[in-house]
This record gives C-alpha cells, sequence and structure tokens, in this order.
C-alpha cells in the first residue's frame, strides 16, 4: 500500500507519550532492580500468592462482566427521568479510595451491616463476608461500574441506522447486531478489569479475611517493606508484567473486528423494547448494590462536613489541580496514541494496569532521589503517575472513537488533504467530542481518589485530599476522616460529571 | 596597589561567610506521616525547638514505621536527613544494619518499664500493645483465653504493618514454642487482617469486630479528645508487648550540634510533654507536670514483654512463617 | 489529460489492466458489472491504491508517490462524503483550505459556490438539517471551489431518486464540466452516461478499453457489455 488510509497526524506525540508510560512502568521497575541486591528467587509462598491473585482475578472479572451485561442492556435501551444521573452515579464505586469502598461496603455487608441486620431481624443467622466470596463482592462492586460502562458504550456506538434496519427485517437484534458488539467489547473489558484485580493488595487482603487471600502486589509489599529484598520485588513485578502481556496478547487475539460502520449521529430508537420489567430489575438491582454502600458512605460524612479543617480545602485545592492537569495530560496521550493506533499502543495501553504501585512509586523515588528532594517534585510526579495509571481506561473510552473516525472520514480526509493537527482540531476533537469528555472526567477522578505515589514523596505541604483523610484516620480521627471521604467522593463525582457533560453538551446534530 | 585589587575579593569573600553564616541552618527529621500532620506532635514540636535553635526544623513524614525503615534503606548514605525519629525496637536491627547512625550520647532518667542500653538508638515515647474493645462487653483476659473464646479480633498484617508486627513478637515472646499453636487457635477469632492499623481500626469502631490490635492508651485519645470513656483495653494475663520508639542520629549530617541539640531537646520536658496527647503514647521521660489527666485510667500491664532488637530480628521470619502457615488454613 | 501505461491493479485472485489516455476537460464514465474494479481504478487514480505495476499520469507528471491529499483530484464516494460536526460552509471550505483558516476573499468563494449549485443562505446548516439532495449539492460545492482539475465521482448520487439523481448529474455537466474540470464517472445506469458523459470507458473481464463516444459504446455494446446490460 503507498499510503496510509488515514489523514496522518505528527508522530512525536504517540512516541513521547509510550516513552513517559514506558519509564514510569518498565523504567520504575528497571530502577528498582538495579539497585536490587540479588538473592534468591521466588519462594513457595510468593507462588501461592500468584496463584491465588490470578484465581482471584479471572473470577472477578467474569463476574463483573457477566453482571455488567443485562445492566448495560437495560440501560441502553430503557428511557426514564434520571438515566443519565444514574449511569454517572453507578460509575462512583470505581472512582472511591480503596479504604472508603471497603468500609462502605462493610456498612452494608458487614457484621453491624444492613444485610445482616435484616438476616437477624428476619430470624437467619448472619453471614460473614470475609473470605473468596468477599473478595470477590468487593472486586465487582470496584469494576461492576467500569464494566457497564465499557458495555454500555458498545451499545451507544451501534448506529441507529443498524437497529432501524433490523427493526424493519422483524430480525433478531440479539444475534445479527449486539453479540457481534459484545465480541469487540467484551474481550478487551475482560481484560481490564482482569488486570485491575491483578494489582489488589489492601481490598483482598481484607476482604480475603487473612494471609490466604494474599496477592502478588502483597507480596511486593512483603519484599520492599519488610525484608528490603527490592530483587524479589523487582521479580514478582515482572511476573505481573508477564501475566498482563499474556493476558493482553490473549484479548486482542479473540478480539473480533469492529464492523459497525458509520451512521448519521441520528439519536438511538429503538424497536425492540418488550419485556421492559426483566430490564428494570437489573438497573433497580445494579443500583441497590452499588449506590446502597456509597449512600453509607455519604450518611458517614455529611455530620461533618461543614467542620472540616482548613488543611483538609487546602488538600482539596492542591488534588484538584493535579487531577486537571493529569486529566488533560492523559486524554492528551491516549489521544495520540489512538491516532496512531499499532501493536505498540495497544500494549501500552495496558502495561500501566500491571503496573505494581508501590514499584512505581519506588522506582521513581529512586530516579528522582539523586537529582531532587523527592517532597519538591511529588505533585509533579503525581500528576505524571496518575496520568500514567489512568491512560489504559482513557485509550479504551476513545479507542473505538478514534478508529470510527479514521474509518468513517478518513479517505475522505485525506483526498481533501488534511492532514495533522488540522485533521485532530476540525475533525477528530469535534468527532469524539462525547468520549473524550468522557476519558477526561475519568482521569481526573481517579486521579482525585488515587493514593499513588503522593504517599512516598509528599511532606506536609504537598499533602493531597486521599492522603490527607488517610492520615486522619492515623490519627484516630475516623469521623473527620469519613467527612474528608464524603468531600473527597463529591469532588471526584462532580469533576467527573463536569467533563462527561461538557463532551455531551450540544454534541452535533 | 596588590593590596586594594584583592580587597574587594576579600570584601566579597567575607560577605558571602556572613551570608551563608546568616542563612538559618535546616535541621531535617525524617518521621512517619501521623507525627507530622497538624494532630500529630510535629507542629508543637517544631516550635518549640525552633524557638531557641535559631534553625530550621523540617519533618519529612513517610507512610510508617516500616515505610521510613525502607525510606531510609532506598536513601542510603545519601540522605539528606540529620535525625531519624519513629523506628521501633522491632526495625531498630535493620537500621543499625545500614551503618547510618551514630552514638546518640544523651543520658537520661527513662521512664521505661525496661532498662535501656542502646547507644545508638534513643527512645521518645513507648506504649504497649492491646486489644481494643467496648467497655462492658465481654472480654478475654489472656492471649490462650481470646484463642479459646468467640471473640471476634481484627488485627493488622506483620507484613505491612508495625502492630501487626508487634503482636507477632507479642505471641512469639509469650508462647516462644507454642505460637503455632495459638495462632491456629485464634484464626477463628480473627476477623480479618488488614494492611494497616487505620484500617483495622475503623472496621473495630464500626463494629466489625469485639476488638482491634492496638495500643493500652488508645482508650486516652476517646476519653480526652472525644470525652468518650466506652473504649477499654484488655489486661492480658501473659503480658503486654512494648513498643518503644526511636530516635537516631545519621552520622553523615552536615548539622551534627543541631542534631545532638535536638537528641538533647527530645528527652526534655518540651518535647515530652506534647507526646502524650498527640501521639497517644507514654513519654519516655515523664514531664515534671506529669502525665495528662486520664491517662491514670489506662489499664497497665503487670507484665511488660519486649525482645532486644536482635532477638526480634533473629525471630521474626520463623514467627511470620508460622503465622502465614497457622492462618492460611 | 490522465494517462495510464501497462497499469496492472492486483489484489489477491483480483487484476485488472489499464493502458489508456483520457481526454482532458471531458466528462468520462466507467461502465461494467459489479466487481469488475470500477472503484479501484478510481481509488488508483486518487492515490488509495498502487498500482502493482506501470505509470499513471496527469498531464505527463507521474502521480506515483503523491499523496491522495496532494493529487489534483476531488473525489466523492458513495457515502460520508460530508462531515456531519461542520456546517455546510465549512464542509465546502475545506475545499480551499484543509485547516479552514478561511481569509474573506475565500469565504465569499464558498459562499457563491453554494449559490451556484442553489443553496444560498444554506451555509450554517449541518448536514443532519439538509436533505439528501442539498446533502449531494454541499459536496458538488465543494468539489467546485477546490483547485483540482480531476473529479472522481464514485457513484455519489446512487441513494438519490431518479429526478434528484438527474439533477445532480446536470449539475456536474452545468458547473463541473463548465468549469473545465475531468469529470471521471462510475455509473451502473446507462441513462447517466448517455444524459452527460461524452465518451465512457468499459471496465470488464480484468481490462479497460480505451474511451469511445458513449453513444457507440451503448449503441453497439461489446459481447461483455452487452451480457450486462441485458
Amino acid at each position: 500500500m503507498a499510503h496510509s488510509l488515514v489523514p496522518v497526524t505528527p508522530r512525536w506525540p504517540s512516541v513521547a507519550a509510550a516513552t513517559l508510560v514506558l519509564l514510569l512502568t518498565i523504567g520504575t521497575l528497571g530502577a528498582v532492580a538495579w539497585r536490587a541486591k540479588w538473592a534468591g528467587g521466588l519462594a513457595p509462598a510468593d507462588w501461592a500468592a500468584v496463584r491465588f491473585t490470578i484465581v482471584q482475578a479471572l473470577l472477578s472479572a467474569a463476574i463483573s462482566v457477566v453482571l455488567a451485561i443485562p445492566v448495560a442492556r437495560a440501560l441502553a435501551r430503557r428511557r426514564f427521568r434520571g438515566r443519565q444521573l444514574l449511569i454517572t452515579l453507578l460509575g462512583a464505586p470505581f472512582l472511591l479510595p480503596v479504604i472508603v469502598a471497603v468500609l462502605g461496603l462493610l456498612a452494608v455487608f458487614g457484621r453491624g451491616g444492613v444485610l445482616n441486620d435484616v438476616l437477624t431481624s428476619l430470624g437467619f443467622s448472619p453471614v460473614s463476608i470475609f473470605g473468596m466470596h468477599g473478595v470477590l463482592l468487593a472486586h465487582v462492586f470496584f469494576n461492576l461500574p467500569l464494566a457497564i460502562r465499557f458495555i454500555l458504550q458498545g451499545w451507544l456506538s451501534i448506529p441507529s441506522e443498524r437497529f432501524r434496519l433490523a427493526a424493519t427485517l422483524n430480525a433478531p437484534v440479539g444475534r445479527l447486531l449486539e453479540w457481534p458488539m459484545l465480541r469487540v467489547v467484551l474481550p478487551g473489558t475482560f481484560l481490564v478489569i482482569f488486570l485491575i484485580c491483578l494489582t489488589s493488595f489492601a481490598v483482598a487482603l481484607t476482604m480475603g479475611g487473612g494471609p490466604r487471600a494474599t496477592t502478588i502486589e502483597l507480596a511486593i509489599y512483603q519484599a520492599v517493606r519488610f525484608d528490603f529484598d527490592l530483587g524479589k520485588a523487582a521479580l514478582l513485578a515482572c511476573v505481573q508484567f508477564g501475566l498482563c502481556v499474556g493476558a493482553a496478547m490473549l484479548a486482542l487475539r479473540i478480539t473480533a473486528d469492529d464492523v459497525t460502520g458509520a451512521g448519521m449521529d441520528r439519536v438511538v430508537q429503538r424497536w425492540d423494547v418488550a419485556r421492559a420489567g426483566i430490564d428494570y430489575a437489573w438497573i433497580i438491582a445494579a443500583a441497590l448494590f452499588l449506590l446502597v454502600p456509597l449512600g453509607m458512605v455519604v450518611l458517614r460524612g455529611l455530620p461533618g462536613i461543614f467542620d472540616l479543617p482548613d488543611t483538609i480545602w487546602a488538600a482539596a485545592l492542591r488534588s484538584i489541580t493535579v487531577a486537571i492537569g493529569s486529566a488533560v495530560l492523559c486524554v492528551s496521550m491516549a489521544l495520540a496514541l489512538a491516532l496512531r493506533g499499532g501493536g505498540l499502543t495497544a500494549i501500552v495501553g495496558v502495561l500501566p494496569l500491571a503496573a505494581s504501585g508501590l514499584v512505581v512509586g519506588t522506582g521513581a523515588f529512586l530516579i528522582v532521589f539523586p537529582f531532587v528532594r523527592p517532597a519538591d517534585v511529588a505533585l509533579f510526579v503525581t500528576l505524571l503517575v496518575n496520568a500514567t495509571l489512568a491512560l489504559p481506561f482513557a485509550l479504551r473510552a476513545i479507542g473505538p472513537a478514534a478508529a470510527q473516525v479514521n474509518a468513517d472520514y478518513g479517505r475522505l480526509g485525506k483526498s481533501l488533504g488534511i492532514s495533522g493537527w488540522a485533521w485532530v482540531r476540525l475533525i477528530v476533537l469535534p468527532r469524539m467530542r462525547k468520549p473524550l469528555g468522557f476519558a477526561t472526567g475519568l482521569a481526573a477522578a481517579l486521579s482525585m481518589g488515587d493514593l499513588g505515589v503522593i504517599a512516598l514523596f509528599a511532606g506536609q505541604a504537598e499533602e493531597t485530599l486521599p492522603l490527607a483523610m488517610y492520615r486522619l484516620m492515623g490519627a484516630y480521627r475516623m469521623e473527620t476522616a469519613a467527612s474528608a471521604a464524603l468531600l473527597l467522593l463529591s469532588l471526584s463525582l462532580l469533576l467527573f460529571w463536569i467533563c462527561d457533560r461538557g463532551g455531551r453538551a450540544n454534541a452535533d446534530v | 596597589m596588590k593590596n586594594t585589587t584583592y580587597l574587594p575579593l576579600a570584601a566579597g569573600l567575607a560577605l558571602c561567610a556572613t551570608s551563608a553564616l546568616a542563612e538559618t541552618p535546616v535541621l531535617q527529621v525524617m518521621t512517619y506521616d501521623s507525627f507530622v500532620t497538624e494532630w500529630g506532635p510535629g507542629p508543637a514540636i517544631e516550635a518549640a525547638f525552633e524557638a531557641n535553635c535559631a534553625c530550621d526544623l523540617q519533618f519529612v513524614g513517610t507512610g510508617d514505621g516500616a515505610a521510613l525503615l525502607a525510606r531510609l534503606q532506598l536513601e542510603g548514605p545519601r540522605t539528606e536527613a540529620d535525625i531519624v525519629l519513629g523506628l521501633d525496637t522491632n526495625l531498630t536491627a535493620a537500621a543499625r544494619e545500614t551503618g547510618l547512625f551514630a552514638p546518640h550520647g544523651v543520658a537520661a532518667e527513662f521512664d521505661l518499664p525496661i532498662a535501656w542500653t542502646d547507644a545508638e538508638f534513643l527512645p521518645f515515647d513507648w506504649g504497649y500493645f492491646a486489644f481494643v474493645g467496648n467497655a462492658g462487653e465481654a472480654q478475654a483476659t489472656s492471649l490462650r483465653d481470646l484463642a479459646d473464646s468467640d471473640l471476634k479480633i481484627v488485627i493488622q498484617d506483620p507484613r505491612s504493618s508495625t502492630p501487626g508486627l508487634g503482636l507477632l513478637m507479642w505471641v512469639k515472646t509469650a508462647y516462644p514454642d507454642d505460637a503455632a499453636t495459638i495462632w491456629a487457635d485464634l484464626s477463628d477469632n480473627i476477623v480479618t487482617v488488614t494492611s494497616g492499623w487505620s484500617e483495622a481500626y475503623g472496621m473495630f469502631l464500626e463494629g466489625e469486630a469485639d476488638a482491634v490490635l492496638s495500643y493500652t492508651t488508645s482508650p486516652a485519645y476517646h476519653l480526652i479528645a472525644e470525652e468518650d470513656d466506652s473504649k477499654v483495653a484488655w489486661a492480658f494475663d501473659e503480658g503486654h508487648y512494648m513498643q518503644v520508639e526511636v530516635a537516631g542520629k545519621v552520622a553523615g549530617t552536615d548539622q551534627p550540634e543541631l542534631a545532638d541539640a535536638f537528641l538533647a531537646f527530645i528527652v526534655s520536658d518540651a518535647f515530652q510533654s506534647v507526646i502524650p496527647t498527640t501521639n497517644w503514647m507514654y513519654p519516655a521521660v515523664t514531664p515534671a507536670e506529669g502525665l495528662p489527666a486520664g491517662f491514670e485510667t489506662l489499664m497497665t500491664p503487670e507484665t511488660s514483654l519486649l525482645l532486644s532488637p536482635e532477638d526480634a530480628a533473629a525471630l521474626r521470619d520463623g514467627a511470620l512463617d508460622e503465622w502465614r502457615t497457622a492462618l492460611s488454613q | 489529460m490522465l494517462t495510464f501505461e501497462n497499469v496492472l491493479l492486483s489484489q489477491g485472485d483480483f487484476a485488472l489492466t489499464v493502458d489508456m489516455t483520457l481526454p482532458k476537460a471531458e466528462i468520462i464514465a466507467l461502465i461494467g458489472p459489479s466487481g469488475a474494479g470500477k472503484s479501484t481504478l478510481l481509488s488508483a487514480i486518487a492515490g488509495f491504491f498502487a498500482p502493482t505495476s506501470g505509470r499513471i499520469s496527469w498531464n505527463g507528471a507521474d502521480l506515483a508517490g503523491i499523496a491522495p491529499g496532494a493529487r489534483p483530484v476531488s473525489m466523492l464516494f458513495q457515502d460520508n462524503n460530508l462531515f456531519p460536526h461542520l456546517t455546510a460552509a465549512q464542509n465546502v471550505g475545506l475545499g480551499l483550505r484543509p485547516d479552514l483558516k478561511l481569509p474573506p476573499a475565500q469565504l465569499a468563494e464558498v459562499e457563491a459556490a453554494l449559490a451556484q449549485v442553489g443553496l444560498s443562505g444554506f451555509g450554517d446548516r449541518k448536514p443532519g438539517a439538509l436533505s439528501g439532495g442539498q446533502q449531494s449539492r454541499v459536496a458538488l460545492a465543494r468539489v467546485l471551489v477546490a483547485d483540482r482539475p480531476l473529479v472522481l465521482l464514485d457513484e455519489p448520487f446512487s441513494a438519490l431518486g431518479p429526478a434528484l439523481k438527474d439533477e445532480m448529474l446536470d449539475l456536474v455537466k452545468g458547473k463541473l464540466h463548465a468549469a473545465g474540470k475531468t469529470v471521471i464517472m462510475v455509473t451502473h445506469d446507462p441513462a447517466d452516461a448517455r444524459r452527460i458523459a461524452d465518451c465512457a470507458v468499459l471496465v470488464a473481464d480484468g481490462v479497460v478499453t480505451a474511451p469511445v463516444s458513449t453513444a457507440t459504446l451503448l449503441d453497439n455494446p461489446p459481447p461483455a457489455l452487452a451480457a450486462y446490460l441485458g
């Protein structure tokens, strides 16, 4: 082929993005390995951790995806008041800091929780949430929102023309349109959740009830903190990356090519809307599961929300600033990578998911320490790391849209000689406003809630909101911490809502 | 002529020297997170020390005690810290091994339940690990009693938390040969194991367990700061393992005099009187005005247990294996 | 003129040989059965499909290695000829400057082109608010303003009704041809060819024949065409 079929954008942004991602994932791992005194390999306990990690990640991803399909379908084909708000709220658990979400879950499913109150008042014996089922429950709680969003996006990406065609043919929408779409969307969604759960640490340990629920990430924690065996930490991080690359390649292989094609931006109307009851049952069940624990977080935090100390507001402002910077950087990187595409993008797009937070933090620390005071660059490094960690989600959100723009208008743009920045400015950005808004909101909210590397770097003056919240808990101030958690939750959702909304407002006719 | 030529240069050098002297010297104290927060001892101690030192005291907070040690190991001899504050005796052996510390040279009358002889690490506060539960509810009277009971507890993971490591040593010290059995019998009492103290304590306050692994001094926080006397520490017959928190001078410090001054300051009243109601631990040297009101209500163990740093380091890995095996069944 | 010298277009089992010269400033119809390679031929001219061998040149200048956007070619596809998020005027403006930084003179040019295709005052509308015929007119206005002498039509009007289609074909003849552009159009309908094309080329059985007058070709169709016309 003499020429690419789509307008070519400058190469350097994608190269820069890939370089940053590789530096913060493989590079930090390299820094840790470089500094390590190599002792032995992995012990049997480490391999047990690897096995447990894989099993719980597979189960968590499978359950999340399977449950998300009917919920996403119900949300895609029902119109009701507050639907958009519900969709936004359903995303909230994914944005919560781990400890907040766990306490919210325990308020519902724990020993003194709502569920057991109901059970005991009905004469049943209480159930314990801790164990493998607890790990899965928590992981599904965190990741079901993500699965719903990704699959819902797949549903909404089927052009309305196709539904119209199917309706006139009286053809089975499921087999004709929905199954092919799911073939495209599901493997990637499964992969992302599998990888998120692969690096789970505090959730798995706390909900798993003890050391039998030791994950690779906890083994890394032990290697760094308990044994100061950086070599073992590096080895375990390599295992994580190995699993990540393997899973990514498998997912790529079984992902079907997207064949939906272009539409004329008509509002999706559905004609196959029988059996409303089942759809609403799914929506209500998902809403209860995801929103009741969230409601508990709100209830716990509400009393003290106006008495928060000034330092919390200062930390909140810092977090917002970092979140906005990180979201802009993240989405720019995602766009650059999505427009170039290719195998490297696919790998770079999932690598951060498999990165061990502790190894990234430790490696980044080792890289900057010889040159600057870590506290001086704490917020900047946090911004870079948060942008990188959110990249896979942003890329998933905008990648299909970028491919669609290329497929629909690539030849036209090419024949008109639109290229480079003009192509991005005139065609790509306006065509992708919705997914870009969504991705920006997601990246900003993720950055808000992420403890990331800040704990290793920050002094008092660089404290972010999650770190401040954590420090409150460490100082017995559980109630103030609960209010800080509510503030964090509200700000994350607000940031997400503003960006997501901005992408939708006046979305072109 | 020659002299006059050199005069401006000499004057300049003198000026530089004066300005360098005039620049406030900085003393960096690396410590754990909760020490430096506005609710921790940090602000009051900084103000008190800076009042007399003509220096700038800067705290660098990082995670908990174990994170502090890990950071020190990462930084190695290049560390800018002059003082490291917040390691406990379970960590000092590894800290000593780094070779980064110099003798503290401070002699003081410590109010510790044990004799203190360590030349490099200076204790600044201490406490007893204990299970903290709700007043008026069933309590266990010993580790053995707890293991035999149906009481539910939340503990921390020794691999990621200093109290978790403390409990590991507590069981090992109380039952040197039967630790594995105790852990096996405790396994049905343990609701769950958390990565850090905050998660465990939060879960206890939410009613997930009858008690949480914390300190005998924890009820003092609720009593003094919240006027809430509903929390009690369970007294155990085997005795209670201690946590002694220490500070050390970094040998390569560029502010040796200031560092020495700070070490001396640590055992003074100005430092020690801040500790009880900010760090919620016992001061290493009881200040002249005594302990704050409320501390007298705290349970004081009959027997204090503590392993030497060397014994703690030697027993650690074996004890961890016993713990993991027993709790993984 | 557009010259094909021993051009071979091939992909998998498909092969098409072209060796001919197309006259300048004419409307040339490409006629032939489905799958014969009419669209592929247009793609090759537009630069989306590289010949396996041979040489395509415009006024003697080899087109090989020139990017689609840099060729003297405007192309209209079967669909997606307009960007739905841009106004009619912006869609036309892309023909003048691909970065849409249009000075006032060029804005006037856009307005004039819209007027020429009967869309005065429609410049601010987005494609979604235009009828199918109006959308085609916008696309034609863009081809009109572009400084590209060669126009390739890959059945852009096939979705329109017969009356509308004829209207568009008349616009092609009345505006594009009148402006001196060389138009190469793919068509399935002999009537379209008769309506506006002076000469026609048969694409069938892996070979492209040299252009002849449309009437000649259609009145005395060679066997391959006869079979196709039925």
